[in-house]
Parts: structure tokens; C-alpha cells; sequence
């Protein structure tokens, strides 16, 4: 009989928590398709962030650290100073990444630390439970922000790539979303070209995964896609922000 | 072999190189920024790793990388920067890493100021972060300490998996002193197979983690910490004693305050008191014993810090409060005078306490 | 011998490297040694001042509260530190700078016009080393003998060049006869 579809080596056989409709499964499958295809799993060392992906340690097969909140690309600096050869990841949401740790990000950025970055950004705190996130949306209703995010008091959004590409140094970075198949194929591109570039040592790559939480928006997953459709990309437009190779390659 | 003059904070960048920390990471704060500087200049030469953090949080967080990689690793600061590391300490705690980390002590709390101190006894020896936790921590009195205590903390850190902390002070961090530095200063090779290296395809993954949502798992997790906690305590005291086997007084200090201690128990038995001193090289783990044995024939103690009076609750725990114990100290960057020892001695020798 | 010195100034005096040559010419002597600077803001142009001890028996403190031998290099530092020198101890003071004269009648006090004798010279910036060798005369704390390899320990390795006229420095305060 032959084999048309299997879980990628990358992944352990540990049940994943997330919630019903939750992209992040796709997104996990994802970075371990790319990690297999790239055949890379045995010299990999991934960094889980808190957050609804903090258990990611017991999903992916290789070697893993659990990172304080927010920390993850210091953690990351320290293992890929400590093993140039080894392939480091990390996989972040948008408190973690954009929030509480945007200075370990904006640092690492700015070094061009050769690591792989993937962030997920779903515009909420999940694992507490759905409080506002520094990437939700103006007038979006969360558990902290119940008369909708009131960009007056809270300040707007923040869109780390385009933040993240005005300093001079990053090698890569790309917005993503997995609401349909075109873009999770998109994704999976994207993604690995950010461990490609690790592997031939250009330096910091981070893809941003617009993603959703059908859970704590309070939608049905598929209402939840849709959403991501007609109010999340318009405010992150997807795209290639930081090619540096390329444009140098140009040039 | 040749004595050089140092000062106590290069003394400590050299010891490290010397047990094999090739990664350094830190961020300036006066009175250790020698430490920085000396790594900044010579780890670059060596295939090390020196990187200034974008925050005190980060540096301890890359210490954090390289230990689950399984190498050395260490970062210094002074007081303030020592609080901003202590999130990164209890995650270190928690995943049974071990690393080094340098407080040389100013004044606080707050910003404070940049005289010496030792006003981070509590913070280094009953936790500092959150949840049950020790650090070993050394406290050397001279610059030849900083560097032998360096390398035993490499040591001791890598031999029970977890971190330990050098608590110097702004004297002893910038004084120089001639010290002697073997080539290998360490005993070094610990093994390490917990550490994130990659599988290689050949083993079950590894993880570094400090998380355990079932509680039955995370109390057991607490147990076993604590019984490596009590191996520490059998095996791993370290003190000196200086004219103990008589005295009447113990003073009890370490760092700078025990050197001042010194010349105050010279001048004292000049003038025929029998005073001695219990200086703690650990501080954690405490000499208890040799407290509670001193407390069997001495008149009483005498706490001598640079603070408001933090080891002097651990010396009245050691000897049950069988004896009284008085605190001589100063604050804020002063630091006690021989003289202000003295009187505190002779205070106790006439029952004035 | 337990000597404990004090040496004070404003920064940029070369009060912290007057105290390192001792301690350094002190180590090759096999003495025990102890070098303390004040460190801060005093680095940058405020008051400076650094404790050195020199003995033969191990160092206590390295903090000097009672200096056996005390160098000035500006008037806030005499004023300051005046009352602590020890009894029958020595004061070292840089005449060109300091106007006023001791008020202890208990302490061996030394003028030396440092900084115009350093100027005269044509090396302005070594009154500290002319100092340094009138308290190596008056005092012998340490001696004058292999002073080039204490100095050449201290200077830093891009400097070496500059061991000749720290020596002569040192020379003309050994030789200054007030």
C-alpha cells in the first residue's frame, strides 16, 4: 500500500493541546515539513516561548528549550553563539515576540543573528485566555479591552515587519497567513527559505504566520478564517518586507 | 609562578577563560564594567564569545542558551543589574542549569549608588527569584579569591546543576592585589547529556525546561532539587577561621567586611581581647556548624556588614540564639573602620551589648 | 614594616598610576601589596585619591583610614586629609599647587614644586612620578633599584616608550633638594 500522507519525522507522536480550529497545528506542520525536507532534524535545536505554543518542547522531535516569556531570541543568541553549526529556531506568538520581548527581538534583528524566527501572530493572548494583544486589531473586542481596543488610551497595533525592516541589518522577513490553501502553501515556502538562510549562515530570517483563534475571538474556525480575510490582512498586508540577498543580488 | 597585580574584577574574567568559559555576555553598570571590558578584549582572541546585551534580562537569557547547550557560560553585573537578571536565574534554577553569575554589590535599594555593599545578601542567599531555589554562593575576600572562587564556582555549578553566584563588592571588585594564576584553574569534564546539541538523529529529543503543569510532577521536580540542595550543604561549606580556638568574641563577616574584621581582631588582641572571626566563604550553603560549635564557648557574636543587618539572622539561627549577637555595620557605600570593629568587640568583651 | 599610603588629587593627575608604580615596584620586592583607586565620576575630573599598602605580613583591609604616608596633589585633598596621617608620619606635597603649609607640627612634611619642576622639564603631565621619587628618598618604602621593570610592568604595552621620562621624573624628585 502506499504511503500519500504521513506526519513529518519532526513532529513527535505527542497529541497537540490546541484548541479546536486553532492554525497553529498547521503552522507546526509546517516548520517540521520544512526541518524534514531540509533534512536538517538531527542538528536542529528549537526555542518554545510562553504562550499557547509553550508545549511546543513536546511536539517537535529535536532537541528543544523552553524560553521565559519573551526571551526566546536571547535564548536562541546563546545557543547559536554556543553551536554555529547547529540549525536554532524560534516559535513565538505576538505577547512573547511583540509585547514582553520586543527588545530581545529588535536586538537579535539588528545583530543579523542567524537564527530562524517564526511568529505567529493571532492578534490575542490565548493561553491566558484572550486579553489584547500588542497586535490587536483598532475596536476589537478582547477580555481586556471589552469596549473594543480604543487606539486613543491603548495605542495601536504594532506590524512587526514593517518595524522590523527599517533597520538595516535583518536578512529576511516575510508576512504569511494559513487561511487557505494558496497561503499555506505560501507559508511553507516561506518558511523554509528562513531556515535555508540559516543554513547558509545570511542571518536573521523571521516569517510572520497571520494566523487565528477561533476559541477566544469567539468564532466558528471557519468564521475565524474568514475574518482573517476580510480584517487581519488588510491591516498586515502579506508580502516579502526584507530580501536582503536578493535586492543585494540585484544590485 | 610570577605573582601579577590585578584588579579583583579582571581577576575574574582571567580565572573564567582559565576553567574554560569561552561565552560572556553583559551589559555596563559600574563597579564591574572591568569584567566586561577585559572579556570584550580578550575573548575575541581566544574563539570566544563576548556579546554586550541590549539588557541585563538578555544577557541572562543567552547564559541561559549556552549552558542548555551544555557549555560554560557567565555574565557579571553589579546590584540593579543583578535584580533585572533574577527572572533568568529562577528559569536557570528550574532547568537545572548550571552558570555563573558576578554581583559585584553597590548600594541600593533603587538605583543607590556605586560604593561597595553587601546589601544583596538576602537577594543571593534565599532566592532572589521566584519559587524554592539556591544558588552556591561564594563570597571571595581578596583578588586572589576572585579568582580561585571563579573557578570553583565553574566547578561546583557544573557538578550539581545549578547556578551559582559570585557576591563580591565595589572594594574587592576594584582593588588590586598581586594574585597567582595556574594555566588550568579548573576541574572541568562533566559530562553532560541533557544538553540541546542535537540529536543527530541517534537519540530521543532532549529538553531544557522548568515547566510542569501536574503538580504531583512539579513536586517531585522541587524534592529531588532539594536533595542535591542537602549534598551541597554536607560537602560544599566553605569558611575560614582566624583565631577561633580561644575567642571569647567571634566576629562573623565575609568580603570586604571580614578584612576590615581582621585588623579590628589584631588591634583587639593587642589590647589582650580574645577575638577571633568565622569568616563564610559559601554563603550559600552557611558554615552552621562551625557557628553553633564557636557558640559553645564564645560570650557572644558579632555580625559585621555592609547592610543593615542581613547574615546576622543566619548566625542567630546557627547558634540557636544561645548567645547574643550584636550588628556592627555600615550602609550606603560606607564601610566600617577597624576602629568602629574594635569598639564593637570591646563593647561585647565588657557585656555592653 | 606595615605601610599604608594615601595619594590624592584631582583626576587626571596620575594619582591612580603614582599609587600602581608603588604597588608594582612594592610586588617585585615580594612585599605584600594592596591598591585601592576611588572609582566613579571621579574618574572624569573630580577628586581622586587611592590607598596602597606595602608590608611584609598579609594585608587586612586594604582601605587606609590613617595613611603613614600621605601625597597631595591639590588643596582639597590637604585639607581633607591632613588630620589623618598617622602620628610621625610623612606629608608629600605638591608646592606649585598648594600654597598653605601643614598645620600639624607631628607629621614630616615635604614641598615639592612637582608640577612647575615637571613643567621646566618638559614633561608636564609627571609631577605625580616627581612626587613618587621624593617619597622613595624620604621614605624608602621601596627602593630605587630595578625601578625600570616595575615601571615597564605598569605602563601599558603600548607605552613602553614612555618608561624613560617616567624614570627621569622619578630621578629629579629623588634628587630635589628643598
Amino acid at each position: 500500500m502506499a504511503t500519500v500522507f504521513s506526519k513529518p519525522k519532526a513532529l513527535t507522536d505527542a497529541p497537540l493541546h490546541y484548541c479546536p480550529g486553532c492554525t497553529h497545528g498547521i503552522i507546526h506542520r509546517l516548520v517540521a515539513e520544512a526541518i524534514d525536507d531540509l533534512g536538517i532534524l538531527g542538528k536542529t535545536v528549537g526555542v518554545a516561548p510562553v504562550g499557547c505554543a509553550v508545549m511546543a518542547y513536546d511536539y517537535f522531535s529535536c532537541d528543544m528549550v523552553e524560553a521565559a516569556h519573551g526571551r526566546a531570541p536571547a535564548v536562541a543568541t546563546g545557543l547559536k553563539r554556543a553551536m554555529p553549526d547547529r540549525i536554532i529556531f524560534t516559535y513565538q506568538g505576538d505577547g512573547d515576540l511583540a509585547s514582553i520581548g520586543m527588545a530581545e527581538t529588535v536586538h537579535a534583528a539588528t545583530r543579523n543573528e542567524n537564527i530562524t524566527v517564526i511568529f505567529v501572530n493571532n492578534a490575542i493572548y490565548g493561553m491566558t485566555g484572550g486579553q489584547m494583544a500588542p497586535t490587536s486589531l483598532p475596536g476589537q473586542v478582547t477580555q481586556t479591552s471589552p469596549y473594543g481596543r480604543d487606539v486613543k488610551t491603548v495605542g495601536y497595533p504594532i506590524r512587526v515587519c514593517e518595524l522590523l525592516s527599517a533597520l538595516d541589518a535583518p536578512e529576511y522577513i516575510e508576512r504569511v497567513a494559513v487561511n487557505n490553501v494558496k497561503n499555506v502553501l505560501n507559508a511553507k515556502r516561506a518558511i523554509k527559505k528562513a531556515f535555508q538562510n540559516q543554513i547558509e549562515g545570511k542571518g536573521f530570517s523571521l516569517i510572520e504566520v497571520v494566523s487565528s483563534c477561533p476559541t477566544n475571538w469567539g468564532m466558528t474556525p471557519q468564521k475565524a478564517l474568514d475574518w482573517v480575510e476580510s480584517d487581519m490582512i488588510p491591516y498586515y498586508p502579506l508580502g516579502v518586507y526584507r530580501d536582503k540577498s536578493a535586492k543585494e543580488g540585484k544590485e | 609562578m610570577a605573582k601579577v597585580l590585578m584588579k579583583g574584577n579582571e581577576a575574574i574574567a582571567e580565572a573564567a577563560i582559565r576553567s574554560g568559559c569561552r561565552h560572556y555576555f553583559g551589559y555596563p553598570i559600574t563597579p564591574q564594567t572591568e569584567v566586561a571590558a577585559y572579556m570584550a578584549k580578550r575573548m575575541p582572541k581566544i574563539g570566544g564569545t563576548f556579546l554586550q546585551a541590549e539588557s541585563e534580562i538578555s544577557a541572562i537569557n543567552m547564559v541561559y542558551g549556552v549552558s542548555s547547550a551544555g557549555l560554560r557560560v557567565m555574565t557579571s553585573s553589579s546590584s540593579p543589574g543583578v535584580s533585572l537578571k533574577q527572572e533568568g536565574i529562577s528559569y536557570l534554577a528550574g532547568s537545572d542549569l548550571p552558570a555563573l553569575i558576578v554581583n559585584v554589590q553597590r548600594g541600593g535599594p533603587g538605583l543607590g549608588g556605586i560604593q561597595p555593599s553587601q546589601s544583596d545578601y538576602f537577594q543571593a542567599t534565599k532566592g532572589g527569584g521566584h519559587g524554592d531555589y539556591h544558588l552556591i554562593v561564594l563570597a571571595p575576600a581578596s583578588v586572589q579569591e576572585m579568582a580561585d572562587l571563579t573557578a570553583k564556582a565553574f566547578d561546583l555549578s557544573d557538578k550539581y546543576r545549578m547556578p551559582a553566584m559570585l557576591l563580591a563588592d565595589g572594594t574587592i571588585g576594584q582593588m588590586m592585589e598581586p594574585v597567582e594564576l595556574p594555566e588550568k584553574m579548573s576541574e572541568g569534564g562533566f559530562e553532560k547529556p541533557w544538553a540541546v546539541t542535537g540529536t543527530e538523529n541517534k537519540r530521543e529529543h532532549n529538553i531544557i525546561n522548568s515547566l510542569y503543569l501536574v503538580p504531583e510532577q512539579l513536586e517531585d521536580k522541587n524534592l529531588e532539587r532539594y536533595e542535591r540542595y542537602k549534598v551541597v550543604e554536607q560537602n560544599e561549606v566553605m569558611y575560614e577561621e582566624y583565631m577561633t580556638d580561644d575567642a571569647d568574641v567571634v566576629v562573623v563577616a565575609f568580603g570586604i567586611a571580614a578584612r576590615v574584621s581582621k585588623n579590628a581582631i589584631t588591634a583587639a588582641r593587642a589590647k589582650g581581647i580574645k577575638a577571633g572571626l568565622i569568616r563564610p566563604i559559601t554563603l550559600w550553603p552557611f558554615p552552621k556548624e562551625a557557628i553553633a560549635k564557636a557558640a559553645e564557648r564564645a560570650k557572644g557574636f558579632i555580625s559585621v556588614e555592609l547592610s543593615m543587618g542581613q547574615m546576622i539572622d543566619d548566625i542567630r539561627l546557627a547558634e540557636g540564639c544561645k548567645k547574643p549577637v550584636t550588628l556592627c555595620n555600615r550602609v550606603g557605600g560606607m564601610i566600617p573602620s577597624p576602629d568602629e570593629v574594635l569598639k564593637a568587640i570591646e563593647d561585647m568583651e565588657g557585656g555592653a551589648f | 614594616m606595615y605601610t599604608q599610603i594615601l595619594i590624592a588629587g584631582f583626576g587626571g593627575q596620575g594619582v591612580l598610576f603614582a599609587g600602581k608604580v608603588l604597588a608594582y615596584k612594592g610586588l617585585t620586592e615580594e612585599k605584600q601589596i594592596s591598591w585601592l583607586p576611588s572609582y566613579g565620576p571621579e574618574m572624569r575630573g573630580g577628586t581622586a585619591n587611592c590607598s596602597v599598602i606595602v608590608s611584609d605580613t598579609p594585608v587586612g583591609s586594604p582601605i587606609v583610614h590613617e595613611p603613614d604616608i600621605l601625597i597631595v596633589m591639590n588643596l582639597p585633598s590637604l585639607d581633607k586629609y591632613e588630620g589623618a596621617v598617622s602620628k610621625g608620619g610623612y606629608a608629600f606635597v605638591d608646592s606649585t599647587l598648594i600654597e598653605r603649609k601643614l598645620e600639624r607640627t607631628d607629621v614630616k612634611a615635604f614641598y615639592i614644586p612637582a608640577t612647575k619642576m615637571a613643567r621646566d622639564l618638559g614633561i608636564p603631565t609627571l609631577a605625580n612620578m616627581i612626587i613618587v621619587g621624593k617619597v622613595i628618598k624620604e621614605t624608602g618604602v621601596v627602593s630605587m633599584d630595578g625601578l625600570r621593570d616595575a615601571l615597564a610592568k605598569t605602563v601599558s604595552a603600548k607605552h613602553q616608550d614612555l618608561i624613560d621620562i617616567n624614570l627621569k621624573a622619578i630621578e629629579a624628585g629623588y634628587n630635589f633638594k628643598d
